[in-house]
């Protein structure tokens, strides 16, 4: 408001000379087009919060979720396969919140530490995914002709595959070599990427056409910094939404993958693990499998939501006045 | 050996390959852009005025492709450099100025950053509060009001006539020594168009750069040009001095465009046409290519292709009627609107 007051001031007439008035007259018309002031992608942010309450809260609980993963063994009350055989299959009291599995441990303890597994394997292979993708998008989009013929058919290869089928090779061959949490990590990485590079090859491909890539090579800018530093960032709202829409999907396949026993092994604690294990009480002591799966779905809900806040916000053609 | 012309385009053919043949967007054309001076490029959609432009900048893409003729920028010919040579040339002695400036800006960075990037691949911008200085003085040169406020803005934040203004600062922040502008003011409407090219000829004036225009518009070409060439399907036509043309044009379709502006206090229910339509690129006819509208044609222009013939001091038209019948102009075209 007080920005656009500034500038109708900013011309009162008061210079004399045929120039200066020239230019005087030059100014107001382009003044009398309509001015808006610049907004940045913070104040962009945080008038999301303001105006879209449901993607700050989103916000806000992967803060909370991040933190208490990050703190787990000072939160936890007990430690994380500590066995109680006295206390199991308690249901939720004080001294067990969410109560005890099978074999007496806490599950919100395990809960919490299951949040280590589910943020890590959500958010690290999506930004793998996103640089690989990124990169090969970028490569076949902009070079055209055989090298995007031979990425485009590799990428319609890895897309075939039924990803869960191919997790589960890459989990049995790396898995002799690795922790089973990096495992994951590596094998949901090498294989989402292809629909990331799909996206952004798309984008390129319309991008490269027009008149300020043009423009850019005109004043001679490189090929290679006209992909990164011209091409790219018009990808980036789509890519935010694009990370924030495969972050769920990656903790929905760690979950998937732990669920048939070939993910996270006991005796670490994973929520998807947790699921599989409390299945067979699914009708005596149903809040075994409701906290971990309430866990997932809150995880999940939660980056969808800000997924979608931050593409209406940060969209700089949808902008609010 | 130096010239008088900054450019010179010796026998330029250029042809767009697409699956249903070779379309043949410039045919040899040679045209000549002195020192300092504006010079227009005119004709209608499609007559390969844009894709000379490109060929200069080699911004042709796939299907498109330069396939004999020589450029020669001071000296250089321009079809031979390597795809380096040519950045460094691009954005520091030619520069361009595209159409539309509501697309030739990138919408997700600001302005500034944009105009930056001319001083940044040439790797003059030394430091960023020098570069930054030098672009808010640019926009202040090229009349942008609040220049400090809008170097940061992002182009939807512009209007057309400012976002145009921007773009002449990105051509112009290297004074570059030859300016190409195609179609710099078709988006814009005509308040904006004056002052645009206003500020182009005052900046042209200013730094003794030369330009080339290109446009449709017989009034742009009027406003700010000292020489204009003529184009037609691929084809230059005629070219002349600007008040040469004006007054005394000699091929049949520069003199139909003349008769086709619309005149303050002309009969305002009839607007002269030339009937017909452009002849098909990929099948060009035989002959003069505008012999299939012309209404002087005769059996001679639709079998061969007219020669550029000098018709005064340093006016050609490739006609063959040009030199003869001196009668004919003005009243063939013009007679009927009385």
């Amino acid at each position: 408001m007080e920005k656009t007051k500034k500038s109708t001031d900013h011309h009162n007439p008061g210079s004399s000379g045929a120039a200066a008035a020239a230019a005087a007259d030059r100014k107001s018309a382009d003044l009398s087009c309509e001015i808006k002031s610049y907004v940045g992608i913070r104040k962009k942010i945080r008038r999301m919060c303001r105006e879209n309450p449901l993607a700050a809260v989103s916000a806000a609980v992967i803060v909370v979720m991040i933190l208490m993963a990050v703190f787990a063994p000072l939160i936890a009350p007990y430690q994380e396969a500590e066995q109680d055989l006295m206390a199991r299959l308690q249901g939720p009291s004080a001294a067990h919140i969410f109560g005890t599995d099978e074999l007496g441990r806490d599950v919100f303890t395990r809960i919490l530490y299951g949040a280590r597994v589910s943020l890590m394997v959500g958010i690290i292979p999506s930004a793998i995914t996103l640089v690989i993708g990124i990169f090969f998008g970028l490569l076949a989009g902009f070079h055209g002709g055989w090298v995007d013929y031979v990425i485009m058919r590799f990428v319609d290869v890895m897309l075939s595959f039924p990803t869960l089928l191919l997790c589960m090779v890459m989990m049995y061959v790396l898995g002799r070599y690795a922790d089973s949490v990096l495992c994951i990590i590596l094998s949901l990485s090498l294989i989402n990427w292809a629909g990331t590079a799909r996206v952004v090859r798309a984008q390129t491909l319309s991008l490269k056409e027009t008149e300020y890539v043009e423009a850019a090579r005109s004043i001679g800018v490189k090929r290679i910094r006209i992909m990164l530093r011209h091409i790219l960032p018009n990808c980036i709202p789509s890519l935010i939404v694009l990370y924030t829409l495969s972050v769920p999907s990656s903790i929905l396949s760690e979950s998937t993958l732990s669920f048939l026993g070939i993910g996270v092994q006991p005796p670490a604690a994973s929520w998807g693990l947790m699921v599989n294990q409390s299945k067979q009480f699914l009708f005596t002591m149903p809040w075994l499998a409701l906290a971990p799966s309430l866990s997932i779905m809150l995880v999940v809900l939660a980056f969808n939501f800000l997924g979608d806040g931050l593409r209406d916000a940060l969209d700089p053609y949808l902008e609010s006045r | 050996m130096s010239s008088d012309y900054l450019l010179e385009i010796e026998d330029l053919h250029t042809s767009i390959y697409t699956d249903d043949g070779v379309l043949r967007a410039v045919n040899g054309v040679n045209l000549r852009i002195p020192k300092g001076t504006i010079v227009g490029l005119v004709g209608e959609s499609g007559c390969g005025k844009s894709m000379t432009a490109r060929s200069i900048m080699r911004l042709l893409r796939h299907p498109a492709r330069i396939d004999s003729g020589r450029i020669l920028f001071g000296g250089k010919d321009l079809t031979t450099l390597t795809d380096k040579e040519m950045r460094e040339i691009s954005g520091r002695d030619i520069s361009m100025i595209f159409q539309e400036p509501m697309t030739s800006l990138n919408p997700v960075l600001k302005v500034g950053f944009q105009v930056e990037e001319t001083l940044r691949v040439h790797g003059l911008a030394a430091s960023k509060e020098e570069a930054k200085r030098k672009v808010i003085e640019m926009f202040e040169r090229v009349g942008i009001p609040e220049a400090e406020k809008r170097y940061s803005a992002y182009p939807h934040e512009l209007s057309g006539g400012l976002r145009q203004r921007v773009m002449i600062a990105m051509a112009m922040i290297l004074k570059p020594k030859l300016l190409i502008a195609d179609e710099p003011t078709t988006a814009l409407d005509v308040t904006i168009e004056a002052q645009i090219l206003r500020l182009m000829r005052d900046l042209c004036k200013e730094s003794g750069m030369s330009v080339l225009i290109i446009t449709h518009n017989l009034g742009v070409v009027a406003e700010i040009c000292e020489y204009v060439y003529v184009m037609y399907a691929g084809y230059i036509v005629e070219h002349a001095p600007i008040f040469d043309l004006f007054d005394y044009p000699r091929h049949p379709y520069t003199k139909g465009l003349m008769a086709s502006i619309p005149r303050i206090g002309g009969n305002p229910e009839y607007l002269y046409t030339i009937p017909g339509v452009v002849p098909n690129l990929l099948h060009l006819p035989e002959g003069c290519p505008f012999s299939l509208r012309c209404s002087a044609a005769e059996e001679e222009c639709r079998k061969t292709l007219p020669e550029l013939v000098r018709t005064d001091e340093d006016h050609f038209s490739r006609c063959v009627k040009a030199c003869g019948e001196q009668s004919l102009e003005g009243r063939a075209y013009g007679a009927g609107r009385e």
